[in-house]
This record gives C-alpha cells, structure tokens and sequence, in this order.
C-alpha cells in the first residue's frame, strides 16, 4: 500500500504541507478563501528542534492502535487506509491517547481529525505531498510498516 | 548613523487580499527581507534586504508576492546613470572594490543573435530526426595528423586520449565552496546520466563524489587547492585553468566563512583561512613553462587523460591559443566575457574581454590557417543560454560547449547576481547547512537531464533541417551561418556571410 514518508533530510520546515493539507481538507476551491484569516489546524504538523525539522501524519499502521481503542466504532481501516467518520465520534480522546505518532487530532467541533490519505476530499492523492518544494514528503510503495 | 544615499533597488510588493499569513516567505528568506507583525496580523517586508532571487516569489502559495524594480529615480541623465550615480555612492559609502556575480549583464553586443540557422529547402533534403538516426556524438582530444601503419599494412587505431560525449555540451568548472555540495551531486548525477562531464573547479573533489570520476573533469589552478595524485587520477581530464571570462587576469578569493568542514578538507586548507587563488600560476610564465605543467600532469597520470587548457577570452586570444595548441594540451577552452562567477570585481567583470563569439571564430580560425586544428579540441563557454547558441557554436569552430548559468537556471538560480553574499536562498551558492539542504539533488539532477535532453533534441531538429545527420559535419560548417544587421568587419571576424548573400 502507498503510504506517506517524510525524509528529514530534505526538510525546509517551510510548513506548506500543513497550508496545503488545511486547504485540501476545507473543501474551498480558493485557498484564499479557506484559509484567510484563519489559524489552520492542519492534519499534518512539522515537528522542529535544533535545525531538524520533519513532517508528522497518520503512518496508516498495519495493526492499528487507534482502531483498536476508539469505543464508538468512529475508526475504521478500509484497504489500509485508516478512515475517521466523525458523526460517529463522541470525542473520547482515546485515540490520540493510544497513537504513537500524535498523528490524530481534535477539531473545533469536538470531534477527532485525523490523515486520510486525501481519499476523501477533492485532493484525490494527498495534498501535502504534491505541495513539498523539496521532495521532503513522498508517496510511495515500500511494503509492510 | 550617516545616511548611505542608497534607496532599495526593489520593491516588494504583497497583495495583502491574498496573503494568508502562512510565513513562508519570512521562513524561506536568507535575507530576512519578510516578517509578520504581530499587531497588525499582517505580514510586512523590509525591501532595502531584498535581493530579487524570487524564492518567496516561487514558493508562495497564493502567488500573493511579486517583485518590481523600484520606480524611484534620480533626474534622466544619459552620461551618469543611475547605475553609474549609485556606484559612486557604494564606493564613497565602503571605500571598497565593488564585488558582483555571474556573468557581465551590460549592454554590449550578444551576436548569437545576430546569426541565423540554415535549412534545406528543394535541393538538398531535410532529414527528420524522430525517423532516422542522428549522431550527436563527439570526442574531445588530439586527432591523428597521418595514418600510419603497421608492418603488416594494418592502420594503427591507437589514438591520443579522448573525451567521449554523448552530447556536444559539459558542465563548466564551479568549485566546491563556491557551490553547494547538493549542487556539485545535482551536476555529477546528472553528468554521467547524459553521458558527458562535469568539472570540479578549482576547489578539489569531495571523496564521496570519486564515484562520478569517469564523469569528472578534475582542475588544477592557480591555488592548487585540492590538488593530489587520487584527485587527478580520479578524473577523466584534467583542465589547468589559466583565467575565467568573467574576471580575465585576476585570481580568486573565497572567504574564510565559506571554508568549512569539508570544503576546507577537500580544499586542503585549514578551517576559516581565506582560499586566495593567485592572478597568474606562478610557475607560468609563458607557452614554455605551460608545457612543463601540461606534461608534468600527463606524466602523473601515465598519459592516459587528456588535458584541457583553459583561458578567458581576451584580445589576443588567436595567438595565444596557438600557443596552447603547441604546449601539448589536448583541448583549448575558451570563456567568454559573459561566463559567471561566484565574486567578482564588478568593474573588471563588466569591463574585461571579449565576446565569445569573436574568440571562438578567431581561434578556429587561426588553427587552421596554421594547420593544428586537429591538434587540439575546442570547447567555447561563457553565456551558452540554449540549443540554439551550442549550434551555432560548433557551427563556427567548436567541437562542444561549456555550460554552467544555465545549469545553475536549471537548479533554481535566479540570477540575482549575489553569489558572493554566500546567502542562496536556492541552496546553490552557499555552505549554510539550513540553505544547502533546499536543493535536493534527487530533483536537481532530474532538472539537469530534463534540460539537456531538451536540447539535445532541438540540436538534432536543427541538425536535421539543414540536412546534417551527424555532429561532425556541422563542426566549423560556417556556411550554414548568416549574420544580420553586422558591420562586415565583425562578419569577417566570425567568418561568415551576411543574410541575402
């Protein structure tokens, strides 16, 4: 399954994966528009520290934790990707207490956000990867995580 | 503080109904030209540091930015200029020489377009290139001057060594130090790819790139830096570099700041010492002494590489090619006024040379008139911007060309002209970990292959409509050259007949 990789690396800490994840996700056509005068709370998150800086979202794990604690059946995985249907969310914070990587989230609303690979917004393949200056993010094959 | 009488030369100007705060231009800056206020919750610019290399620009996500030259003026004069007044300014300012980068940017002549391409037409058929083969192949190195044979009659094939290129057109000398590491790994990756070379500079070669060796054109300069007996047998060719387009007759000066860790290994200079390349070589004192280098370093490495001499283009340049010619170098580069270079006094560069064109023209020339053209190869470098001057090059005399602006265009530079500043916002011209690292050279090297195999494609077009199926028959072809709207002194100089004729 093609997953999201980061390459520290080749990282600039620029943060436009986290604009282009935001916009990706507001369903806007302008990203202008989504996300004037906003502060965004993207599904990707640039970690930095001592000039090292790298790109956390979900790893879409084999045998996911997250899946295995969420009480109301919220989380889903669906041909490895690991799916959030938020009205099913009652904002428990179990999940993002059991994700390794601090890769799910909360929203305004409550509810839980997290990476879905932009399958289920007009992206198509994600948002973040297509938007690195840098090759730091990438899309790709590399087998079992 | 005294006032400079400087106002910024650009201005930057943000369209505040896109911008969506996302900083990335103020994280992207070297220059620290952008910064958000936080009280206004809005991002503002300081436009006296902007240097115009567009890396805010480009990276950008609402294209809310673009850079303008700044109206302001001083009152129209047609002696001092505004250039001109605000020069005496720096200089009243610094006391200092004026340093600026890449190649002359002043208006004098570019006769590359003043020459026009021939094509066939009813008499002689056009060839298409996407049908039939095309040979774009060349080899760089002394040629036979007689067949000989061998006592059973059989023509001795052994030839002096040659440079094979897929292509007619390698990556000039730019050192380690003056560019980045991912730079210097974009152009070798991408060199051995196509199939031809690129050049160390004068700055040595960093052990992890010895792999690319067979790809390498190893230097040796004035400085020495970086000069051992691995080094030059690592290369494929090794070019003795007499002077540079961009600053003929001076030597280099890279500053201590750039010389860090591995720059300084490989250059084998301590750490923070200033790198002072000398104006001349200091045991060159003529043609003489130039053959003593040239076949002290065929010694070294057994005669099996041949060796480049490289030189700026100045006025006697078809003399002193001849010279060259018979110190026993295999092949003659020549760089043209509008070559680059990463610091350069501004006046020397914008004031000393001559164009490429000319030099090449005159040189082809000159050999054979005196019967050693094929004693040596000839590369032309020196503001090579696209397919259409590498064919007109070889057309007028050279067996290939040097590129090196344009490899950097193809990188990323913007020709900001602010090399010597070391603060490359593109990750070219700079040792900063943090500005290196932006050029990563998985795409560098891609965007040099898309680069050069856009052109190799246009040259065969080109070849193809005059009818040429091979390099070779192009090579010093000036009849498929006409100048336009050139004195008949400068046709004469190129060779070639004005349009009409």
């Amino acid at each position: 399954m093609k997953r999201v990789y980061v390459n520290e690396k080749w990282c600039l800490a620029c943060h436009l994966c986290e604009y282009y994840c935001a916009f990706a996700n507001s369903g806007e056509k302008s990203m202008v528009k989504a996300l004037k005068n906003l502060k965004i709370n993207p599904r990707i998150h640039i970690e930095e520290k001592n000039g090292i800086s790298f790109a956390v979202s979900c790893r879409h794990c084999e045998e996911p934790l997250c899946v295995k604690g969420c009480i109301s059946g919220a989380l889903s995985q669906k041909d490895g990707v690991i799916l959030i249907d938020q009205n099913k969310c009652v904002g428990c914070y179990t999940c993002v207490l059991s994700c390794p990587y601090g890769a799910i989230s909360p929203t305004e609303t409550g509810v839980m956000q997290k990476c879905e690979l932009c399958t289920t917004n007009a992206s198509g393949t994600p948002a973040c990867v297509k938007g690195c200056p840098n090759g730091a993010i990438v899309f790709e094959e590399r087998g079992t995580v | 503080m005294a006032i400079d009488f400087l106002y910024p030369e650009f201005e930057v100007v943000r369209d505040q109904s896109r911008c969506i705060a996302c900083r990335v231009c103020e994280r992207q800056c070297a220059n620290e030209v952008h910064s958000y206020d936080e009280d206004l919750k809005l991002m503002v610019s300081d436009e006296s540091r902007c240097v115009n290399c567009h890396r805010c620009v480009s990276l950008c996500p609402t294209r809310a930015l673009k850079i303008i030259k700044s109206p302001h003026t001083f009152r129209e004069n047609a002696n001092w200029t505004q250039d001109a007044i605000q020069e005496v300014y720096r200089q009243a300012n610094s006391g200092a020489v004026l340093l600026s980068s890449m190649g002359n940017p002043k208006q004098f002549p570019v006769y590359w377009d003043k020459i026009l391409i021939n094509a066939s037409q009813v008499t002689n058929p056009s060839i298409d290139p996407l049908r039939e083969p095309m040979e774009t192949r060349v080899f760089l190195g002394k040629k036979p001057t007689n067949i000989t044979r061998d006592q059973n009659g059989k023509i001795k094939t052994d030839l002096p060594p040659q440079l094979e290129l897929e292509l007619p057109i390698l990556f000039s000398a730019m050192s380690y130090g003056s560019i980045s590491y991912n730079a210097h790994e974009s152009l070798a990756r991408a060199a051995v790819e196509m199939g031809t070379y690129y050049n160390t500079g004068e700055g040595g070669l960093h052990k992890d790139f010895y792999k690319y060796g067979a790809h390498t054109i190893v230097q040796v300069a004035s400085g020495r830096f970086g000069v051992h007996k691995d080094y030059l047998e690592q290369g494929a060719a090794i070019e003795i570099k007499m002077g540079q387009g961009a600053k003929p007759g001076i030597g280099g000066h890279l500053p201590g700041t750039k010389i860090t860790g591995d720059v300084s290994a490989t250059r084998m200079i301590p750490e923070g010492t200033d790198a002072i390349s000398p104006a001349p070589h200091h045991d060159i004192y003529s043609i003489e002494d130039l053959r003593q280098l040239v076949y002290s370093l065929k010694e070294a490495t057994e005669y099996k590489k041949p060796i480049i001499v490289k030189v700026a283009a100045v006025h006697n340049i078809a003399a002193i090619a001849s010279g060259i010619a018979r110190s026993g170098a295999d092949i003659i580069a020549i760089d043209g006024f509008r070559g680059g270079t990463g610091a350069a006094p501004t006046r020397i560069r914008d004031n000393v040379g001559i164009p490429i064109e000319l030099a090449l023209a005159s040189v082809d020339q000159r050999l054979r008139e005196e019967g050693i053209r094929n004693e040596v190869s000839l590369i032309a470098g020196g503001s090579i911007r696209n397919s259409a001057d590498v064919v007109k090059a070889i057309a007028l005399g050279a067996d290939a060309v040097y590129i090196a602006t344009g490899a950097l265009l193809a990188l990323g530079c913007h020709l900001c002209r602010t090399c010597q500043t070391g603060k490359c916002n593109w990750g070219i011209a700079t040792q900063r970990p943090d500005l290196v690292k932006r050029l990563n050279p998985d795409i560098g090297c891609r965007r040099l292959i898309n680069l050069l195999t856009a052109w190799e494609h246009e040259i065969k077009e080109f070849m193809g409509g005059m009818g040429i199926n091979s390099i070779e028959s192009l090579k010093g072809n000036r009849l498929m050259l006409r100048g336009v709207g050139k004195k008949k002194k400068e046709l004469s100089i190129l060779g070639i007949a004005h349009a009409g004729e």
